[in-house]
């Protein structure tokens, strides 16, 4: 990918919660070491831009004030950030919709929530924003939450369970502002089994 | 030791070598890609696939160290095909375009598809393609060929020392570049033609120009710095083609500098092409006869004293010796080879060498750099104190302008020559690096002692270097930095003021009536008088040869055969590939013509007695390409009746691409001027 086609903005600095995380995170290593807190403070970056202009992105100063902190060549930064599908190298909307679309998600219906964040959500497909700004979509591999397959992840959160419907209340909430509680739609504990608890019950029948 | 069979062949290697290294060893050949002797290992290509006994599956063999008792075998089923569908993965996305592409004929990935490819293609689905990328006006990129075997990307971070190749994206958008355009900025960047395997970085200047079958190819020296670079000149017909750096372990190793490599167009602009007289104060041309007997004339009308000649930066030392020698004829002492006015110390040869050699620098544990700038006045010497600097434990301090990149990190002691003092009495921290140190040594740049109080920058630097620890009876770490080919085989030959000798700044203060010339282009020719008359022999109608009387036209270093010592005086020889244009001969043959035309004819008339006399008046002449053994032994160094000034030192070489008569008539560096020179210097043209 050469240089991006959307606007860049001009100046990049870390606020002082930013550089609060960012004093722990270089504690971690070691003086002549401190390239390996490249990751760690990409993300401090993109939270930091989703915080301040609700879009959680990495722009190109701030990969750059990154590479001058921790005394590497400014390549080398690109070339971590541009490798993780994790870090977003152009804006994005308010939300990031990670939709998982490996097997097990997709065999349990992640079509259905596809279809949910269209019409919802209002994008026209993975990779689209919405014309609001409120989401944007993309389709990532296993998120590794199988068990309660299909799963979305907004933001940081895991939402899991969903159907078409549970999809669309969801992100009718975001769009209010509200942030739901992630974990399962259908209620189940962690990765307990659906429904009721058929094994050790403890009313003695088996 | 390890004891490893390689297809039968028992070979024996050091413990920790690839098993790649190993086959090497045993004469076996071994594809590759991604591998490069020089360059870290990255193992990514999986072309050198070799089996090895008990290993379930074959193995890289780069990147698998050997094993004592360990079994190898380079050409079994198995490997041919592994390699067959590596080779099939690596021809999925690269074009068949080989027709059009620049690398065809020495391409790595061409030839070994002879070896391992198919006779078709079972790929049927669309091909990738990568944008071009634009990094600058030597390179030329054609991404769609690219293989991602990195050896760029390890180039510019490991050897070139300026990390801005990367590559970015993942999987199958992988891309190789620099993300945010931009022209690379080491002037090393040429090897990476030489380093790519396929046609995805190939010489701009070059592009579509000729085919490798097509060239002719002569061994030569690059003189463009004083590193002595091994070359090869590629030629056609009358015309120099490109220039590649050859292997020469104690010199370039196998790299060459942009300046040198690129620089070569400039041959064919602004040349002389035939003699030129001034006559009623317009330049007309000439014929060799009629030059000849106005010089002549001139020369038997000016008393010996009055008659000077200076020696340049790109002369060779045959025609040197040859001017030498009829300067001595007419009886004049008045020779200076120092164009910048450098107070270099003629009396011992190690007064002006680099004494510690290149690759002697691999030795040393501790360096000062004194008002030089490595990077730019000998880019590939700079690439070795790197690789010696990457090795770690080996302090680099810097006497100089602040905010100089060197390519490694090197502290910045200060500005001037104050640091030199600090230094002698101690009371600098630096000076306890250097006791510190086994084998300390010191680069003293051919600018910092260019100015008026350079003598004396010159014995301080000297007695630093004795007072440090670096002039020991098997060490010798005093090191002058020179810019050119020619500087040193001028000073080898003394042709420097003799007994009541006039030097440079003297015979341009009216010491002369008759100046000649050689190759000289290294100062303002406003600070020759009006009334001085001028004899210029050269090849490039540059400043001087306007300001010029006479103009006698010379040979390029492509265009003769001749002998250049570098700046660690070791002469080589390099090759006439192309003749000189128009009626310009070899330099020395016009000064021999000269000589027998007014009755002093020199005691040589071919190559072979000039160089014996040359081997006769200085020994450096006699072991061509080696360097005597070094080492100190006697303490004393230069004199200087003054003392260190406070100005800082000033570095010489501000535009790198313009700092010699052929680059400076160059295209292609004109337009690296143009990108990367100093802004000022934009303003001014």
């Amino acid at each position: 990918m050469s240089a991006p086609a959307h606007k860049e903005p001009h100046s990049f600095g870390f606020d002082a919660e930013s550089e609060a995380k960012i004093a722990t995170i270089l504690k971690r290593y070691p003086e002549s070491k401190q390239a390996s807190a490249v990751i760690p403070l990409l993300y401090v970056a993109q939270r930091q831009m989703g915080r301040l202009t609700g879009s959680a992105w990495v722009p190109r100063v701030a990969m750059d004030v990154i590479a001058d902190r921790l005394s590497m060549p400014p390549i080398r930064v690109y070339e971590v950030a541009t490798f993780y599908f994790m870090f977003n190298m152009q804006p994005i909307g308010r939300h990031h919709l990670q939709l998982c679309g490996t097997t097990p998600c997709m065999l349990r219906g992640s079509d259905d929530v596809l279809r949910a964040c269209k019409d919802a959500g209002g994008v026209k497909g993975v990779g689209d924003t919405s014309a609001d700004g409120m989401f944007t979509l993309t389709e990532v591999e296993c998120l590794g939450a199988c068990v309660n397959a299909p799963i979305l992840q907004i933001d940081d959160d895991y939402y899991e369970d969903l159907s078409y419907e549970s999809t669309v209340k969801l992100l009718e909430a975001f769009k209010r502002g509200e942030r739901p509680k992630p974990g399962s739609a259908i209620g189940r504990m962690a990765s307990a089994p659906a429904g009721e608890q058929t094994v050790l019950t403890g009313r003695g029948d088996e | 030791m390890a004891k490893v069979t390689i297809d039968g062949i028992e070979v024996k290697v050091p413990n920790g070598s690839s098993v790649l290294q190993a086959c090497e060893a045993a004469g076996k050949e071994i594809p590759r890609f991604c591998y490069h002797e020089r360059l870290s290992v990255a193992g990514n290509c999986r072309m050198c696939l070799v089996e090895v006994e008990k290993a379930p599956k074959p193995v890289a063999s780069c990147a698998y160290p050997v094993m004592d008792g360990m079994k190898v075998f380079t050409d079994t089923p198995v490997v041919r095909n592994a390699r067959r569908g590596v080779m099939e993965f690596l021809l999925i996305n690269h074009p068949l375009d080989c027709p059009i592409c620049d690398q065809g004929g020495e391409c790595d990935l061409q030839d070994q598809a002879y070896a391992y490819g198919h006779d078709k293609s079972r790929y049927g689905e669309a091909k990738r393609a990568v944008k071009d990328k634009n990094i600058g006006p030597l390179i030329k990129t054609v991404m769609t060929r690219c293989i991602q075997c990195t050896r760029c990307v390890r180039f510019a971070a490991e050897v070139a020392g300026t990390p801005e190749l990367g590559g970015t994206n993942r999987g199958e958008s992988m891309e190789i570049g620099t993300y945010v355009e931009k022209a690379l900025t080491s002037e090393l960047s040429g090897n990476l033609i030489d380093i790519c395997p396929v046609g995805a970085l190939t010489s701009r200047p070059y592009a579509f120009v000729s085919r490798p079958w097509e060239l002719r190819k002569t061994d030569g020296i690059d003189v463009l710095d004083a590193v002595g670079a091994n070359i090869r000149i590629d030629t056609r017909g009358p015309e120099v083609l490109r220039i590649l750096p050859r292997i020469n372990e104690a010199v370039n190793e196998e790299w060459m500098a942009d300046r040198g490599r690129f620089s070569f167009d400039g041959l064919k602009r602004r040349r002389l092409d035939r003699p030129w007289l001034r006559k009623d104060g317009r330049m007309v041309a000439a014929s060799w006869a009629e030059a000849f007997g106005v010089i002549a004339d001139k020369l038997s009308k000016t008393s010996a004293d009055r008659i000077g000649a200076v020696a340049g930066s790109l002369a060779d030392a045959e025609s040197v010796l040859a001017l030498k020698d009829l300067m001595a004829a007419y009886g004049s002492a008045n020779l200076d080879c120092r164009e910048d006015g450098a107070a270099i110390d003629g009396a011992r040869p190690d007064f002006y060498r680099f004494n510690t050699t290149i690759a002697g620098i691999e030795d040393a544990d501790a360096l000062l750099i004194i008002g030089a700038e490595p990077r730019k006045e000998a880019p590939v010497l700079n690439a070795r104190i790197r690789k010696r600097w990457a090795q770690g434990r080996f302090p680099v301090g810097f006497i100089g302008p602040a905010g100089i990149d060197l390519t490694y990190s090197a502290q910045h002691l200060g500005e001037g020559p104050v640091v030199i003092s600090a230094l002698l009495d101690g009371s600098h921290p630096f000076a306890a690096t250097l006791k510190a140190a086994q084998k300390p040594m010191l680069i003293l740049g051919r600018g910092a002692i260019a100015r008026a109080d350079g003598a004396a920058v010159l014995a301080a630097a000297w007695r630093l270097a004795a007072e440090a620890g670096m002039l020991k009876p098997d060490w010798h770490g005093f090191n002058l930095l020179h810019h050119f080919g020619g500087q040193v085989g001028s000073l080898e030959l003394g042709f420097l003021p003799g007994q009541g000798g006039k030097d440079l700044a003297a015979m341009l203060g009216g010491g002369v009536d008759a100046l000649w010339l050689l190759n000289a282009d290294g100062f303002d020719p406003a600070r020759i008088p009006a009334s001085t008359f001028v004899i210029y022999q050269g090849h490039h109608g540059d400043a001087m040869a306007a300001r010029a009387d006479v103009l006698l036209p010379g040979a390029a270093y492509t265009e003769k055969d001749a002998t250049w010592v570098n700046t660690e005086g070791r002469a080589q020889r390099s090759y006439r590939a192309i003749h000189p244009p128009g009626e310009a001969r070899e330099d020395w043959r016009i000064i021999r013509a000269f000589s027998e035309g007014v009755g002093k004819t020199l005691a040589y008339n071919d190559l072979d007695a000039l160089r014996a006399r040359l081997a006769s008046i200085s020994p450096v002449f006699a072991r061509i390409g080696e360097v005597a053994a070094s080492g100190c032994a006697d303490l004393a160094g230069p004199q200087a009746a003054m003392a260190m000034e406070a100005a800082p030192f000033r570095l010489p070489i501000t535009d790198y691409h313009r700092a010699d008569v052929i680059s400076r008539a160059s295209d292609v560096m004109a337009e690296c001027a143009s990108v990367y020179g100093p802004q000022q210097a934009l303003a001014a043209e």
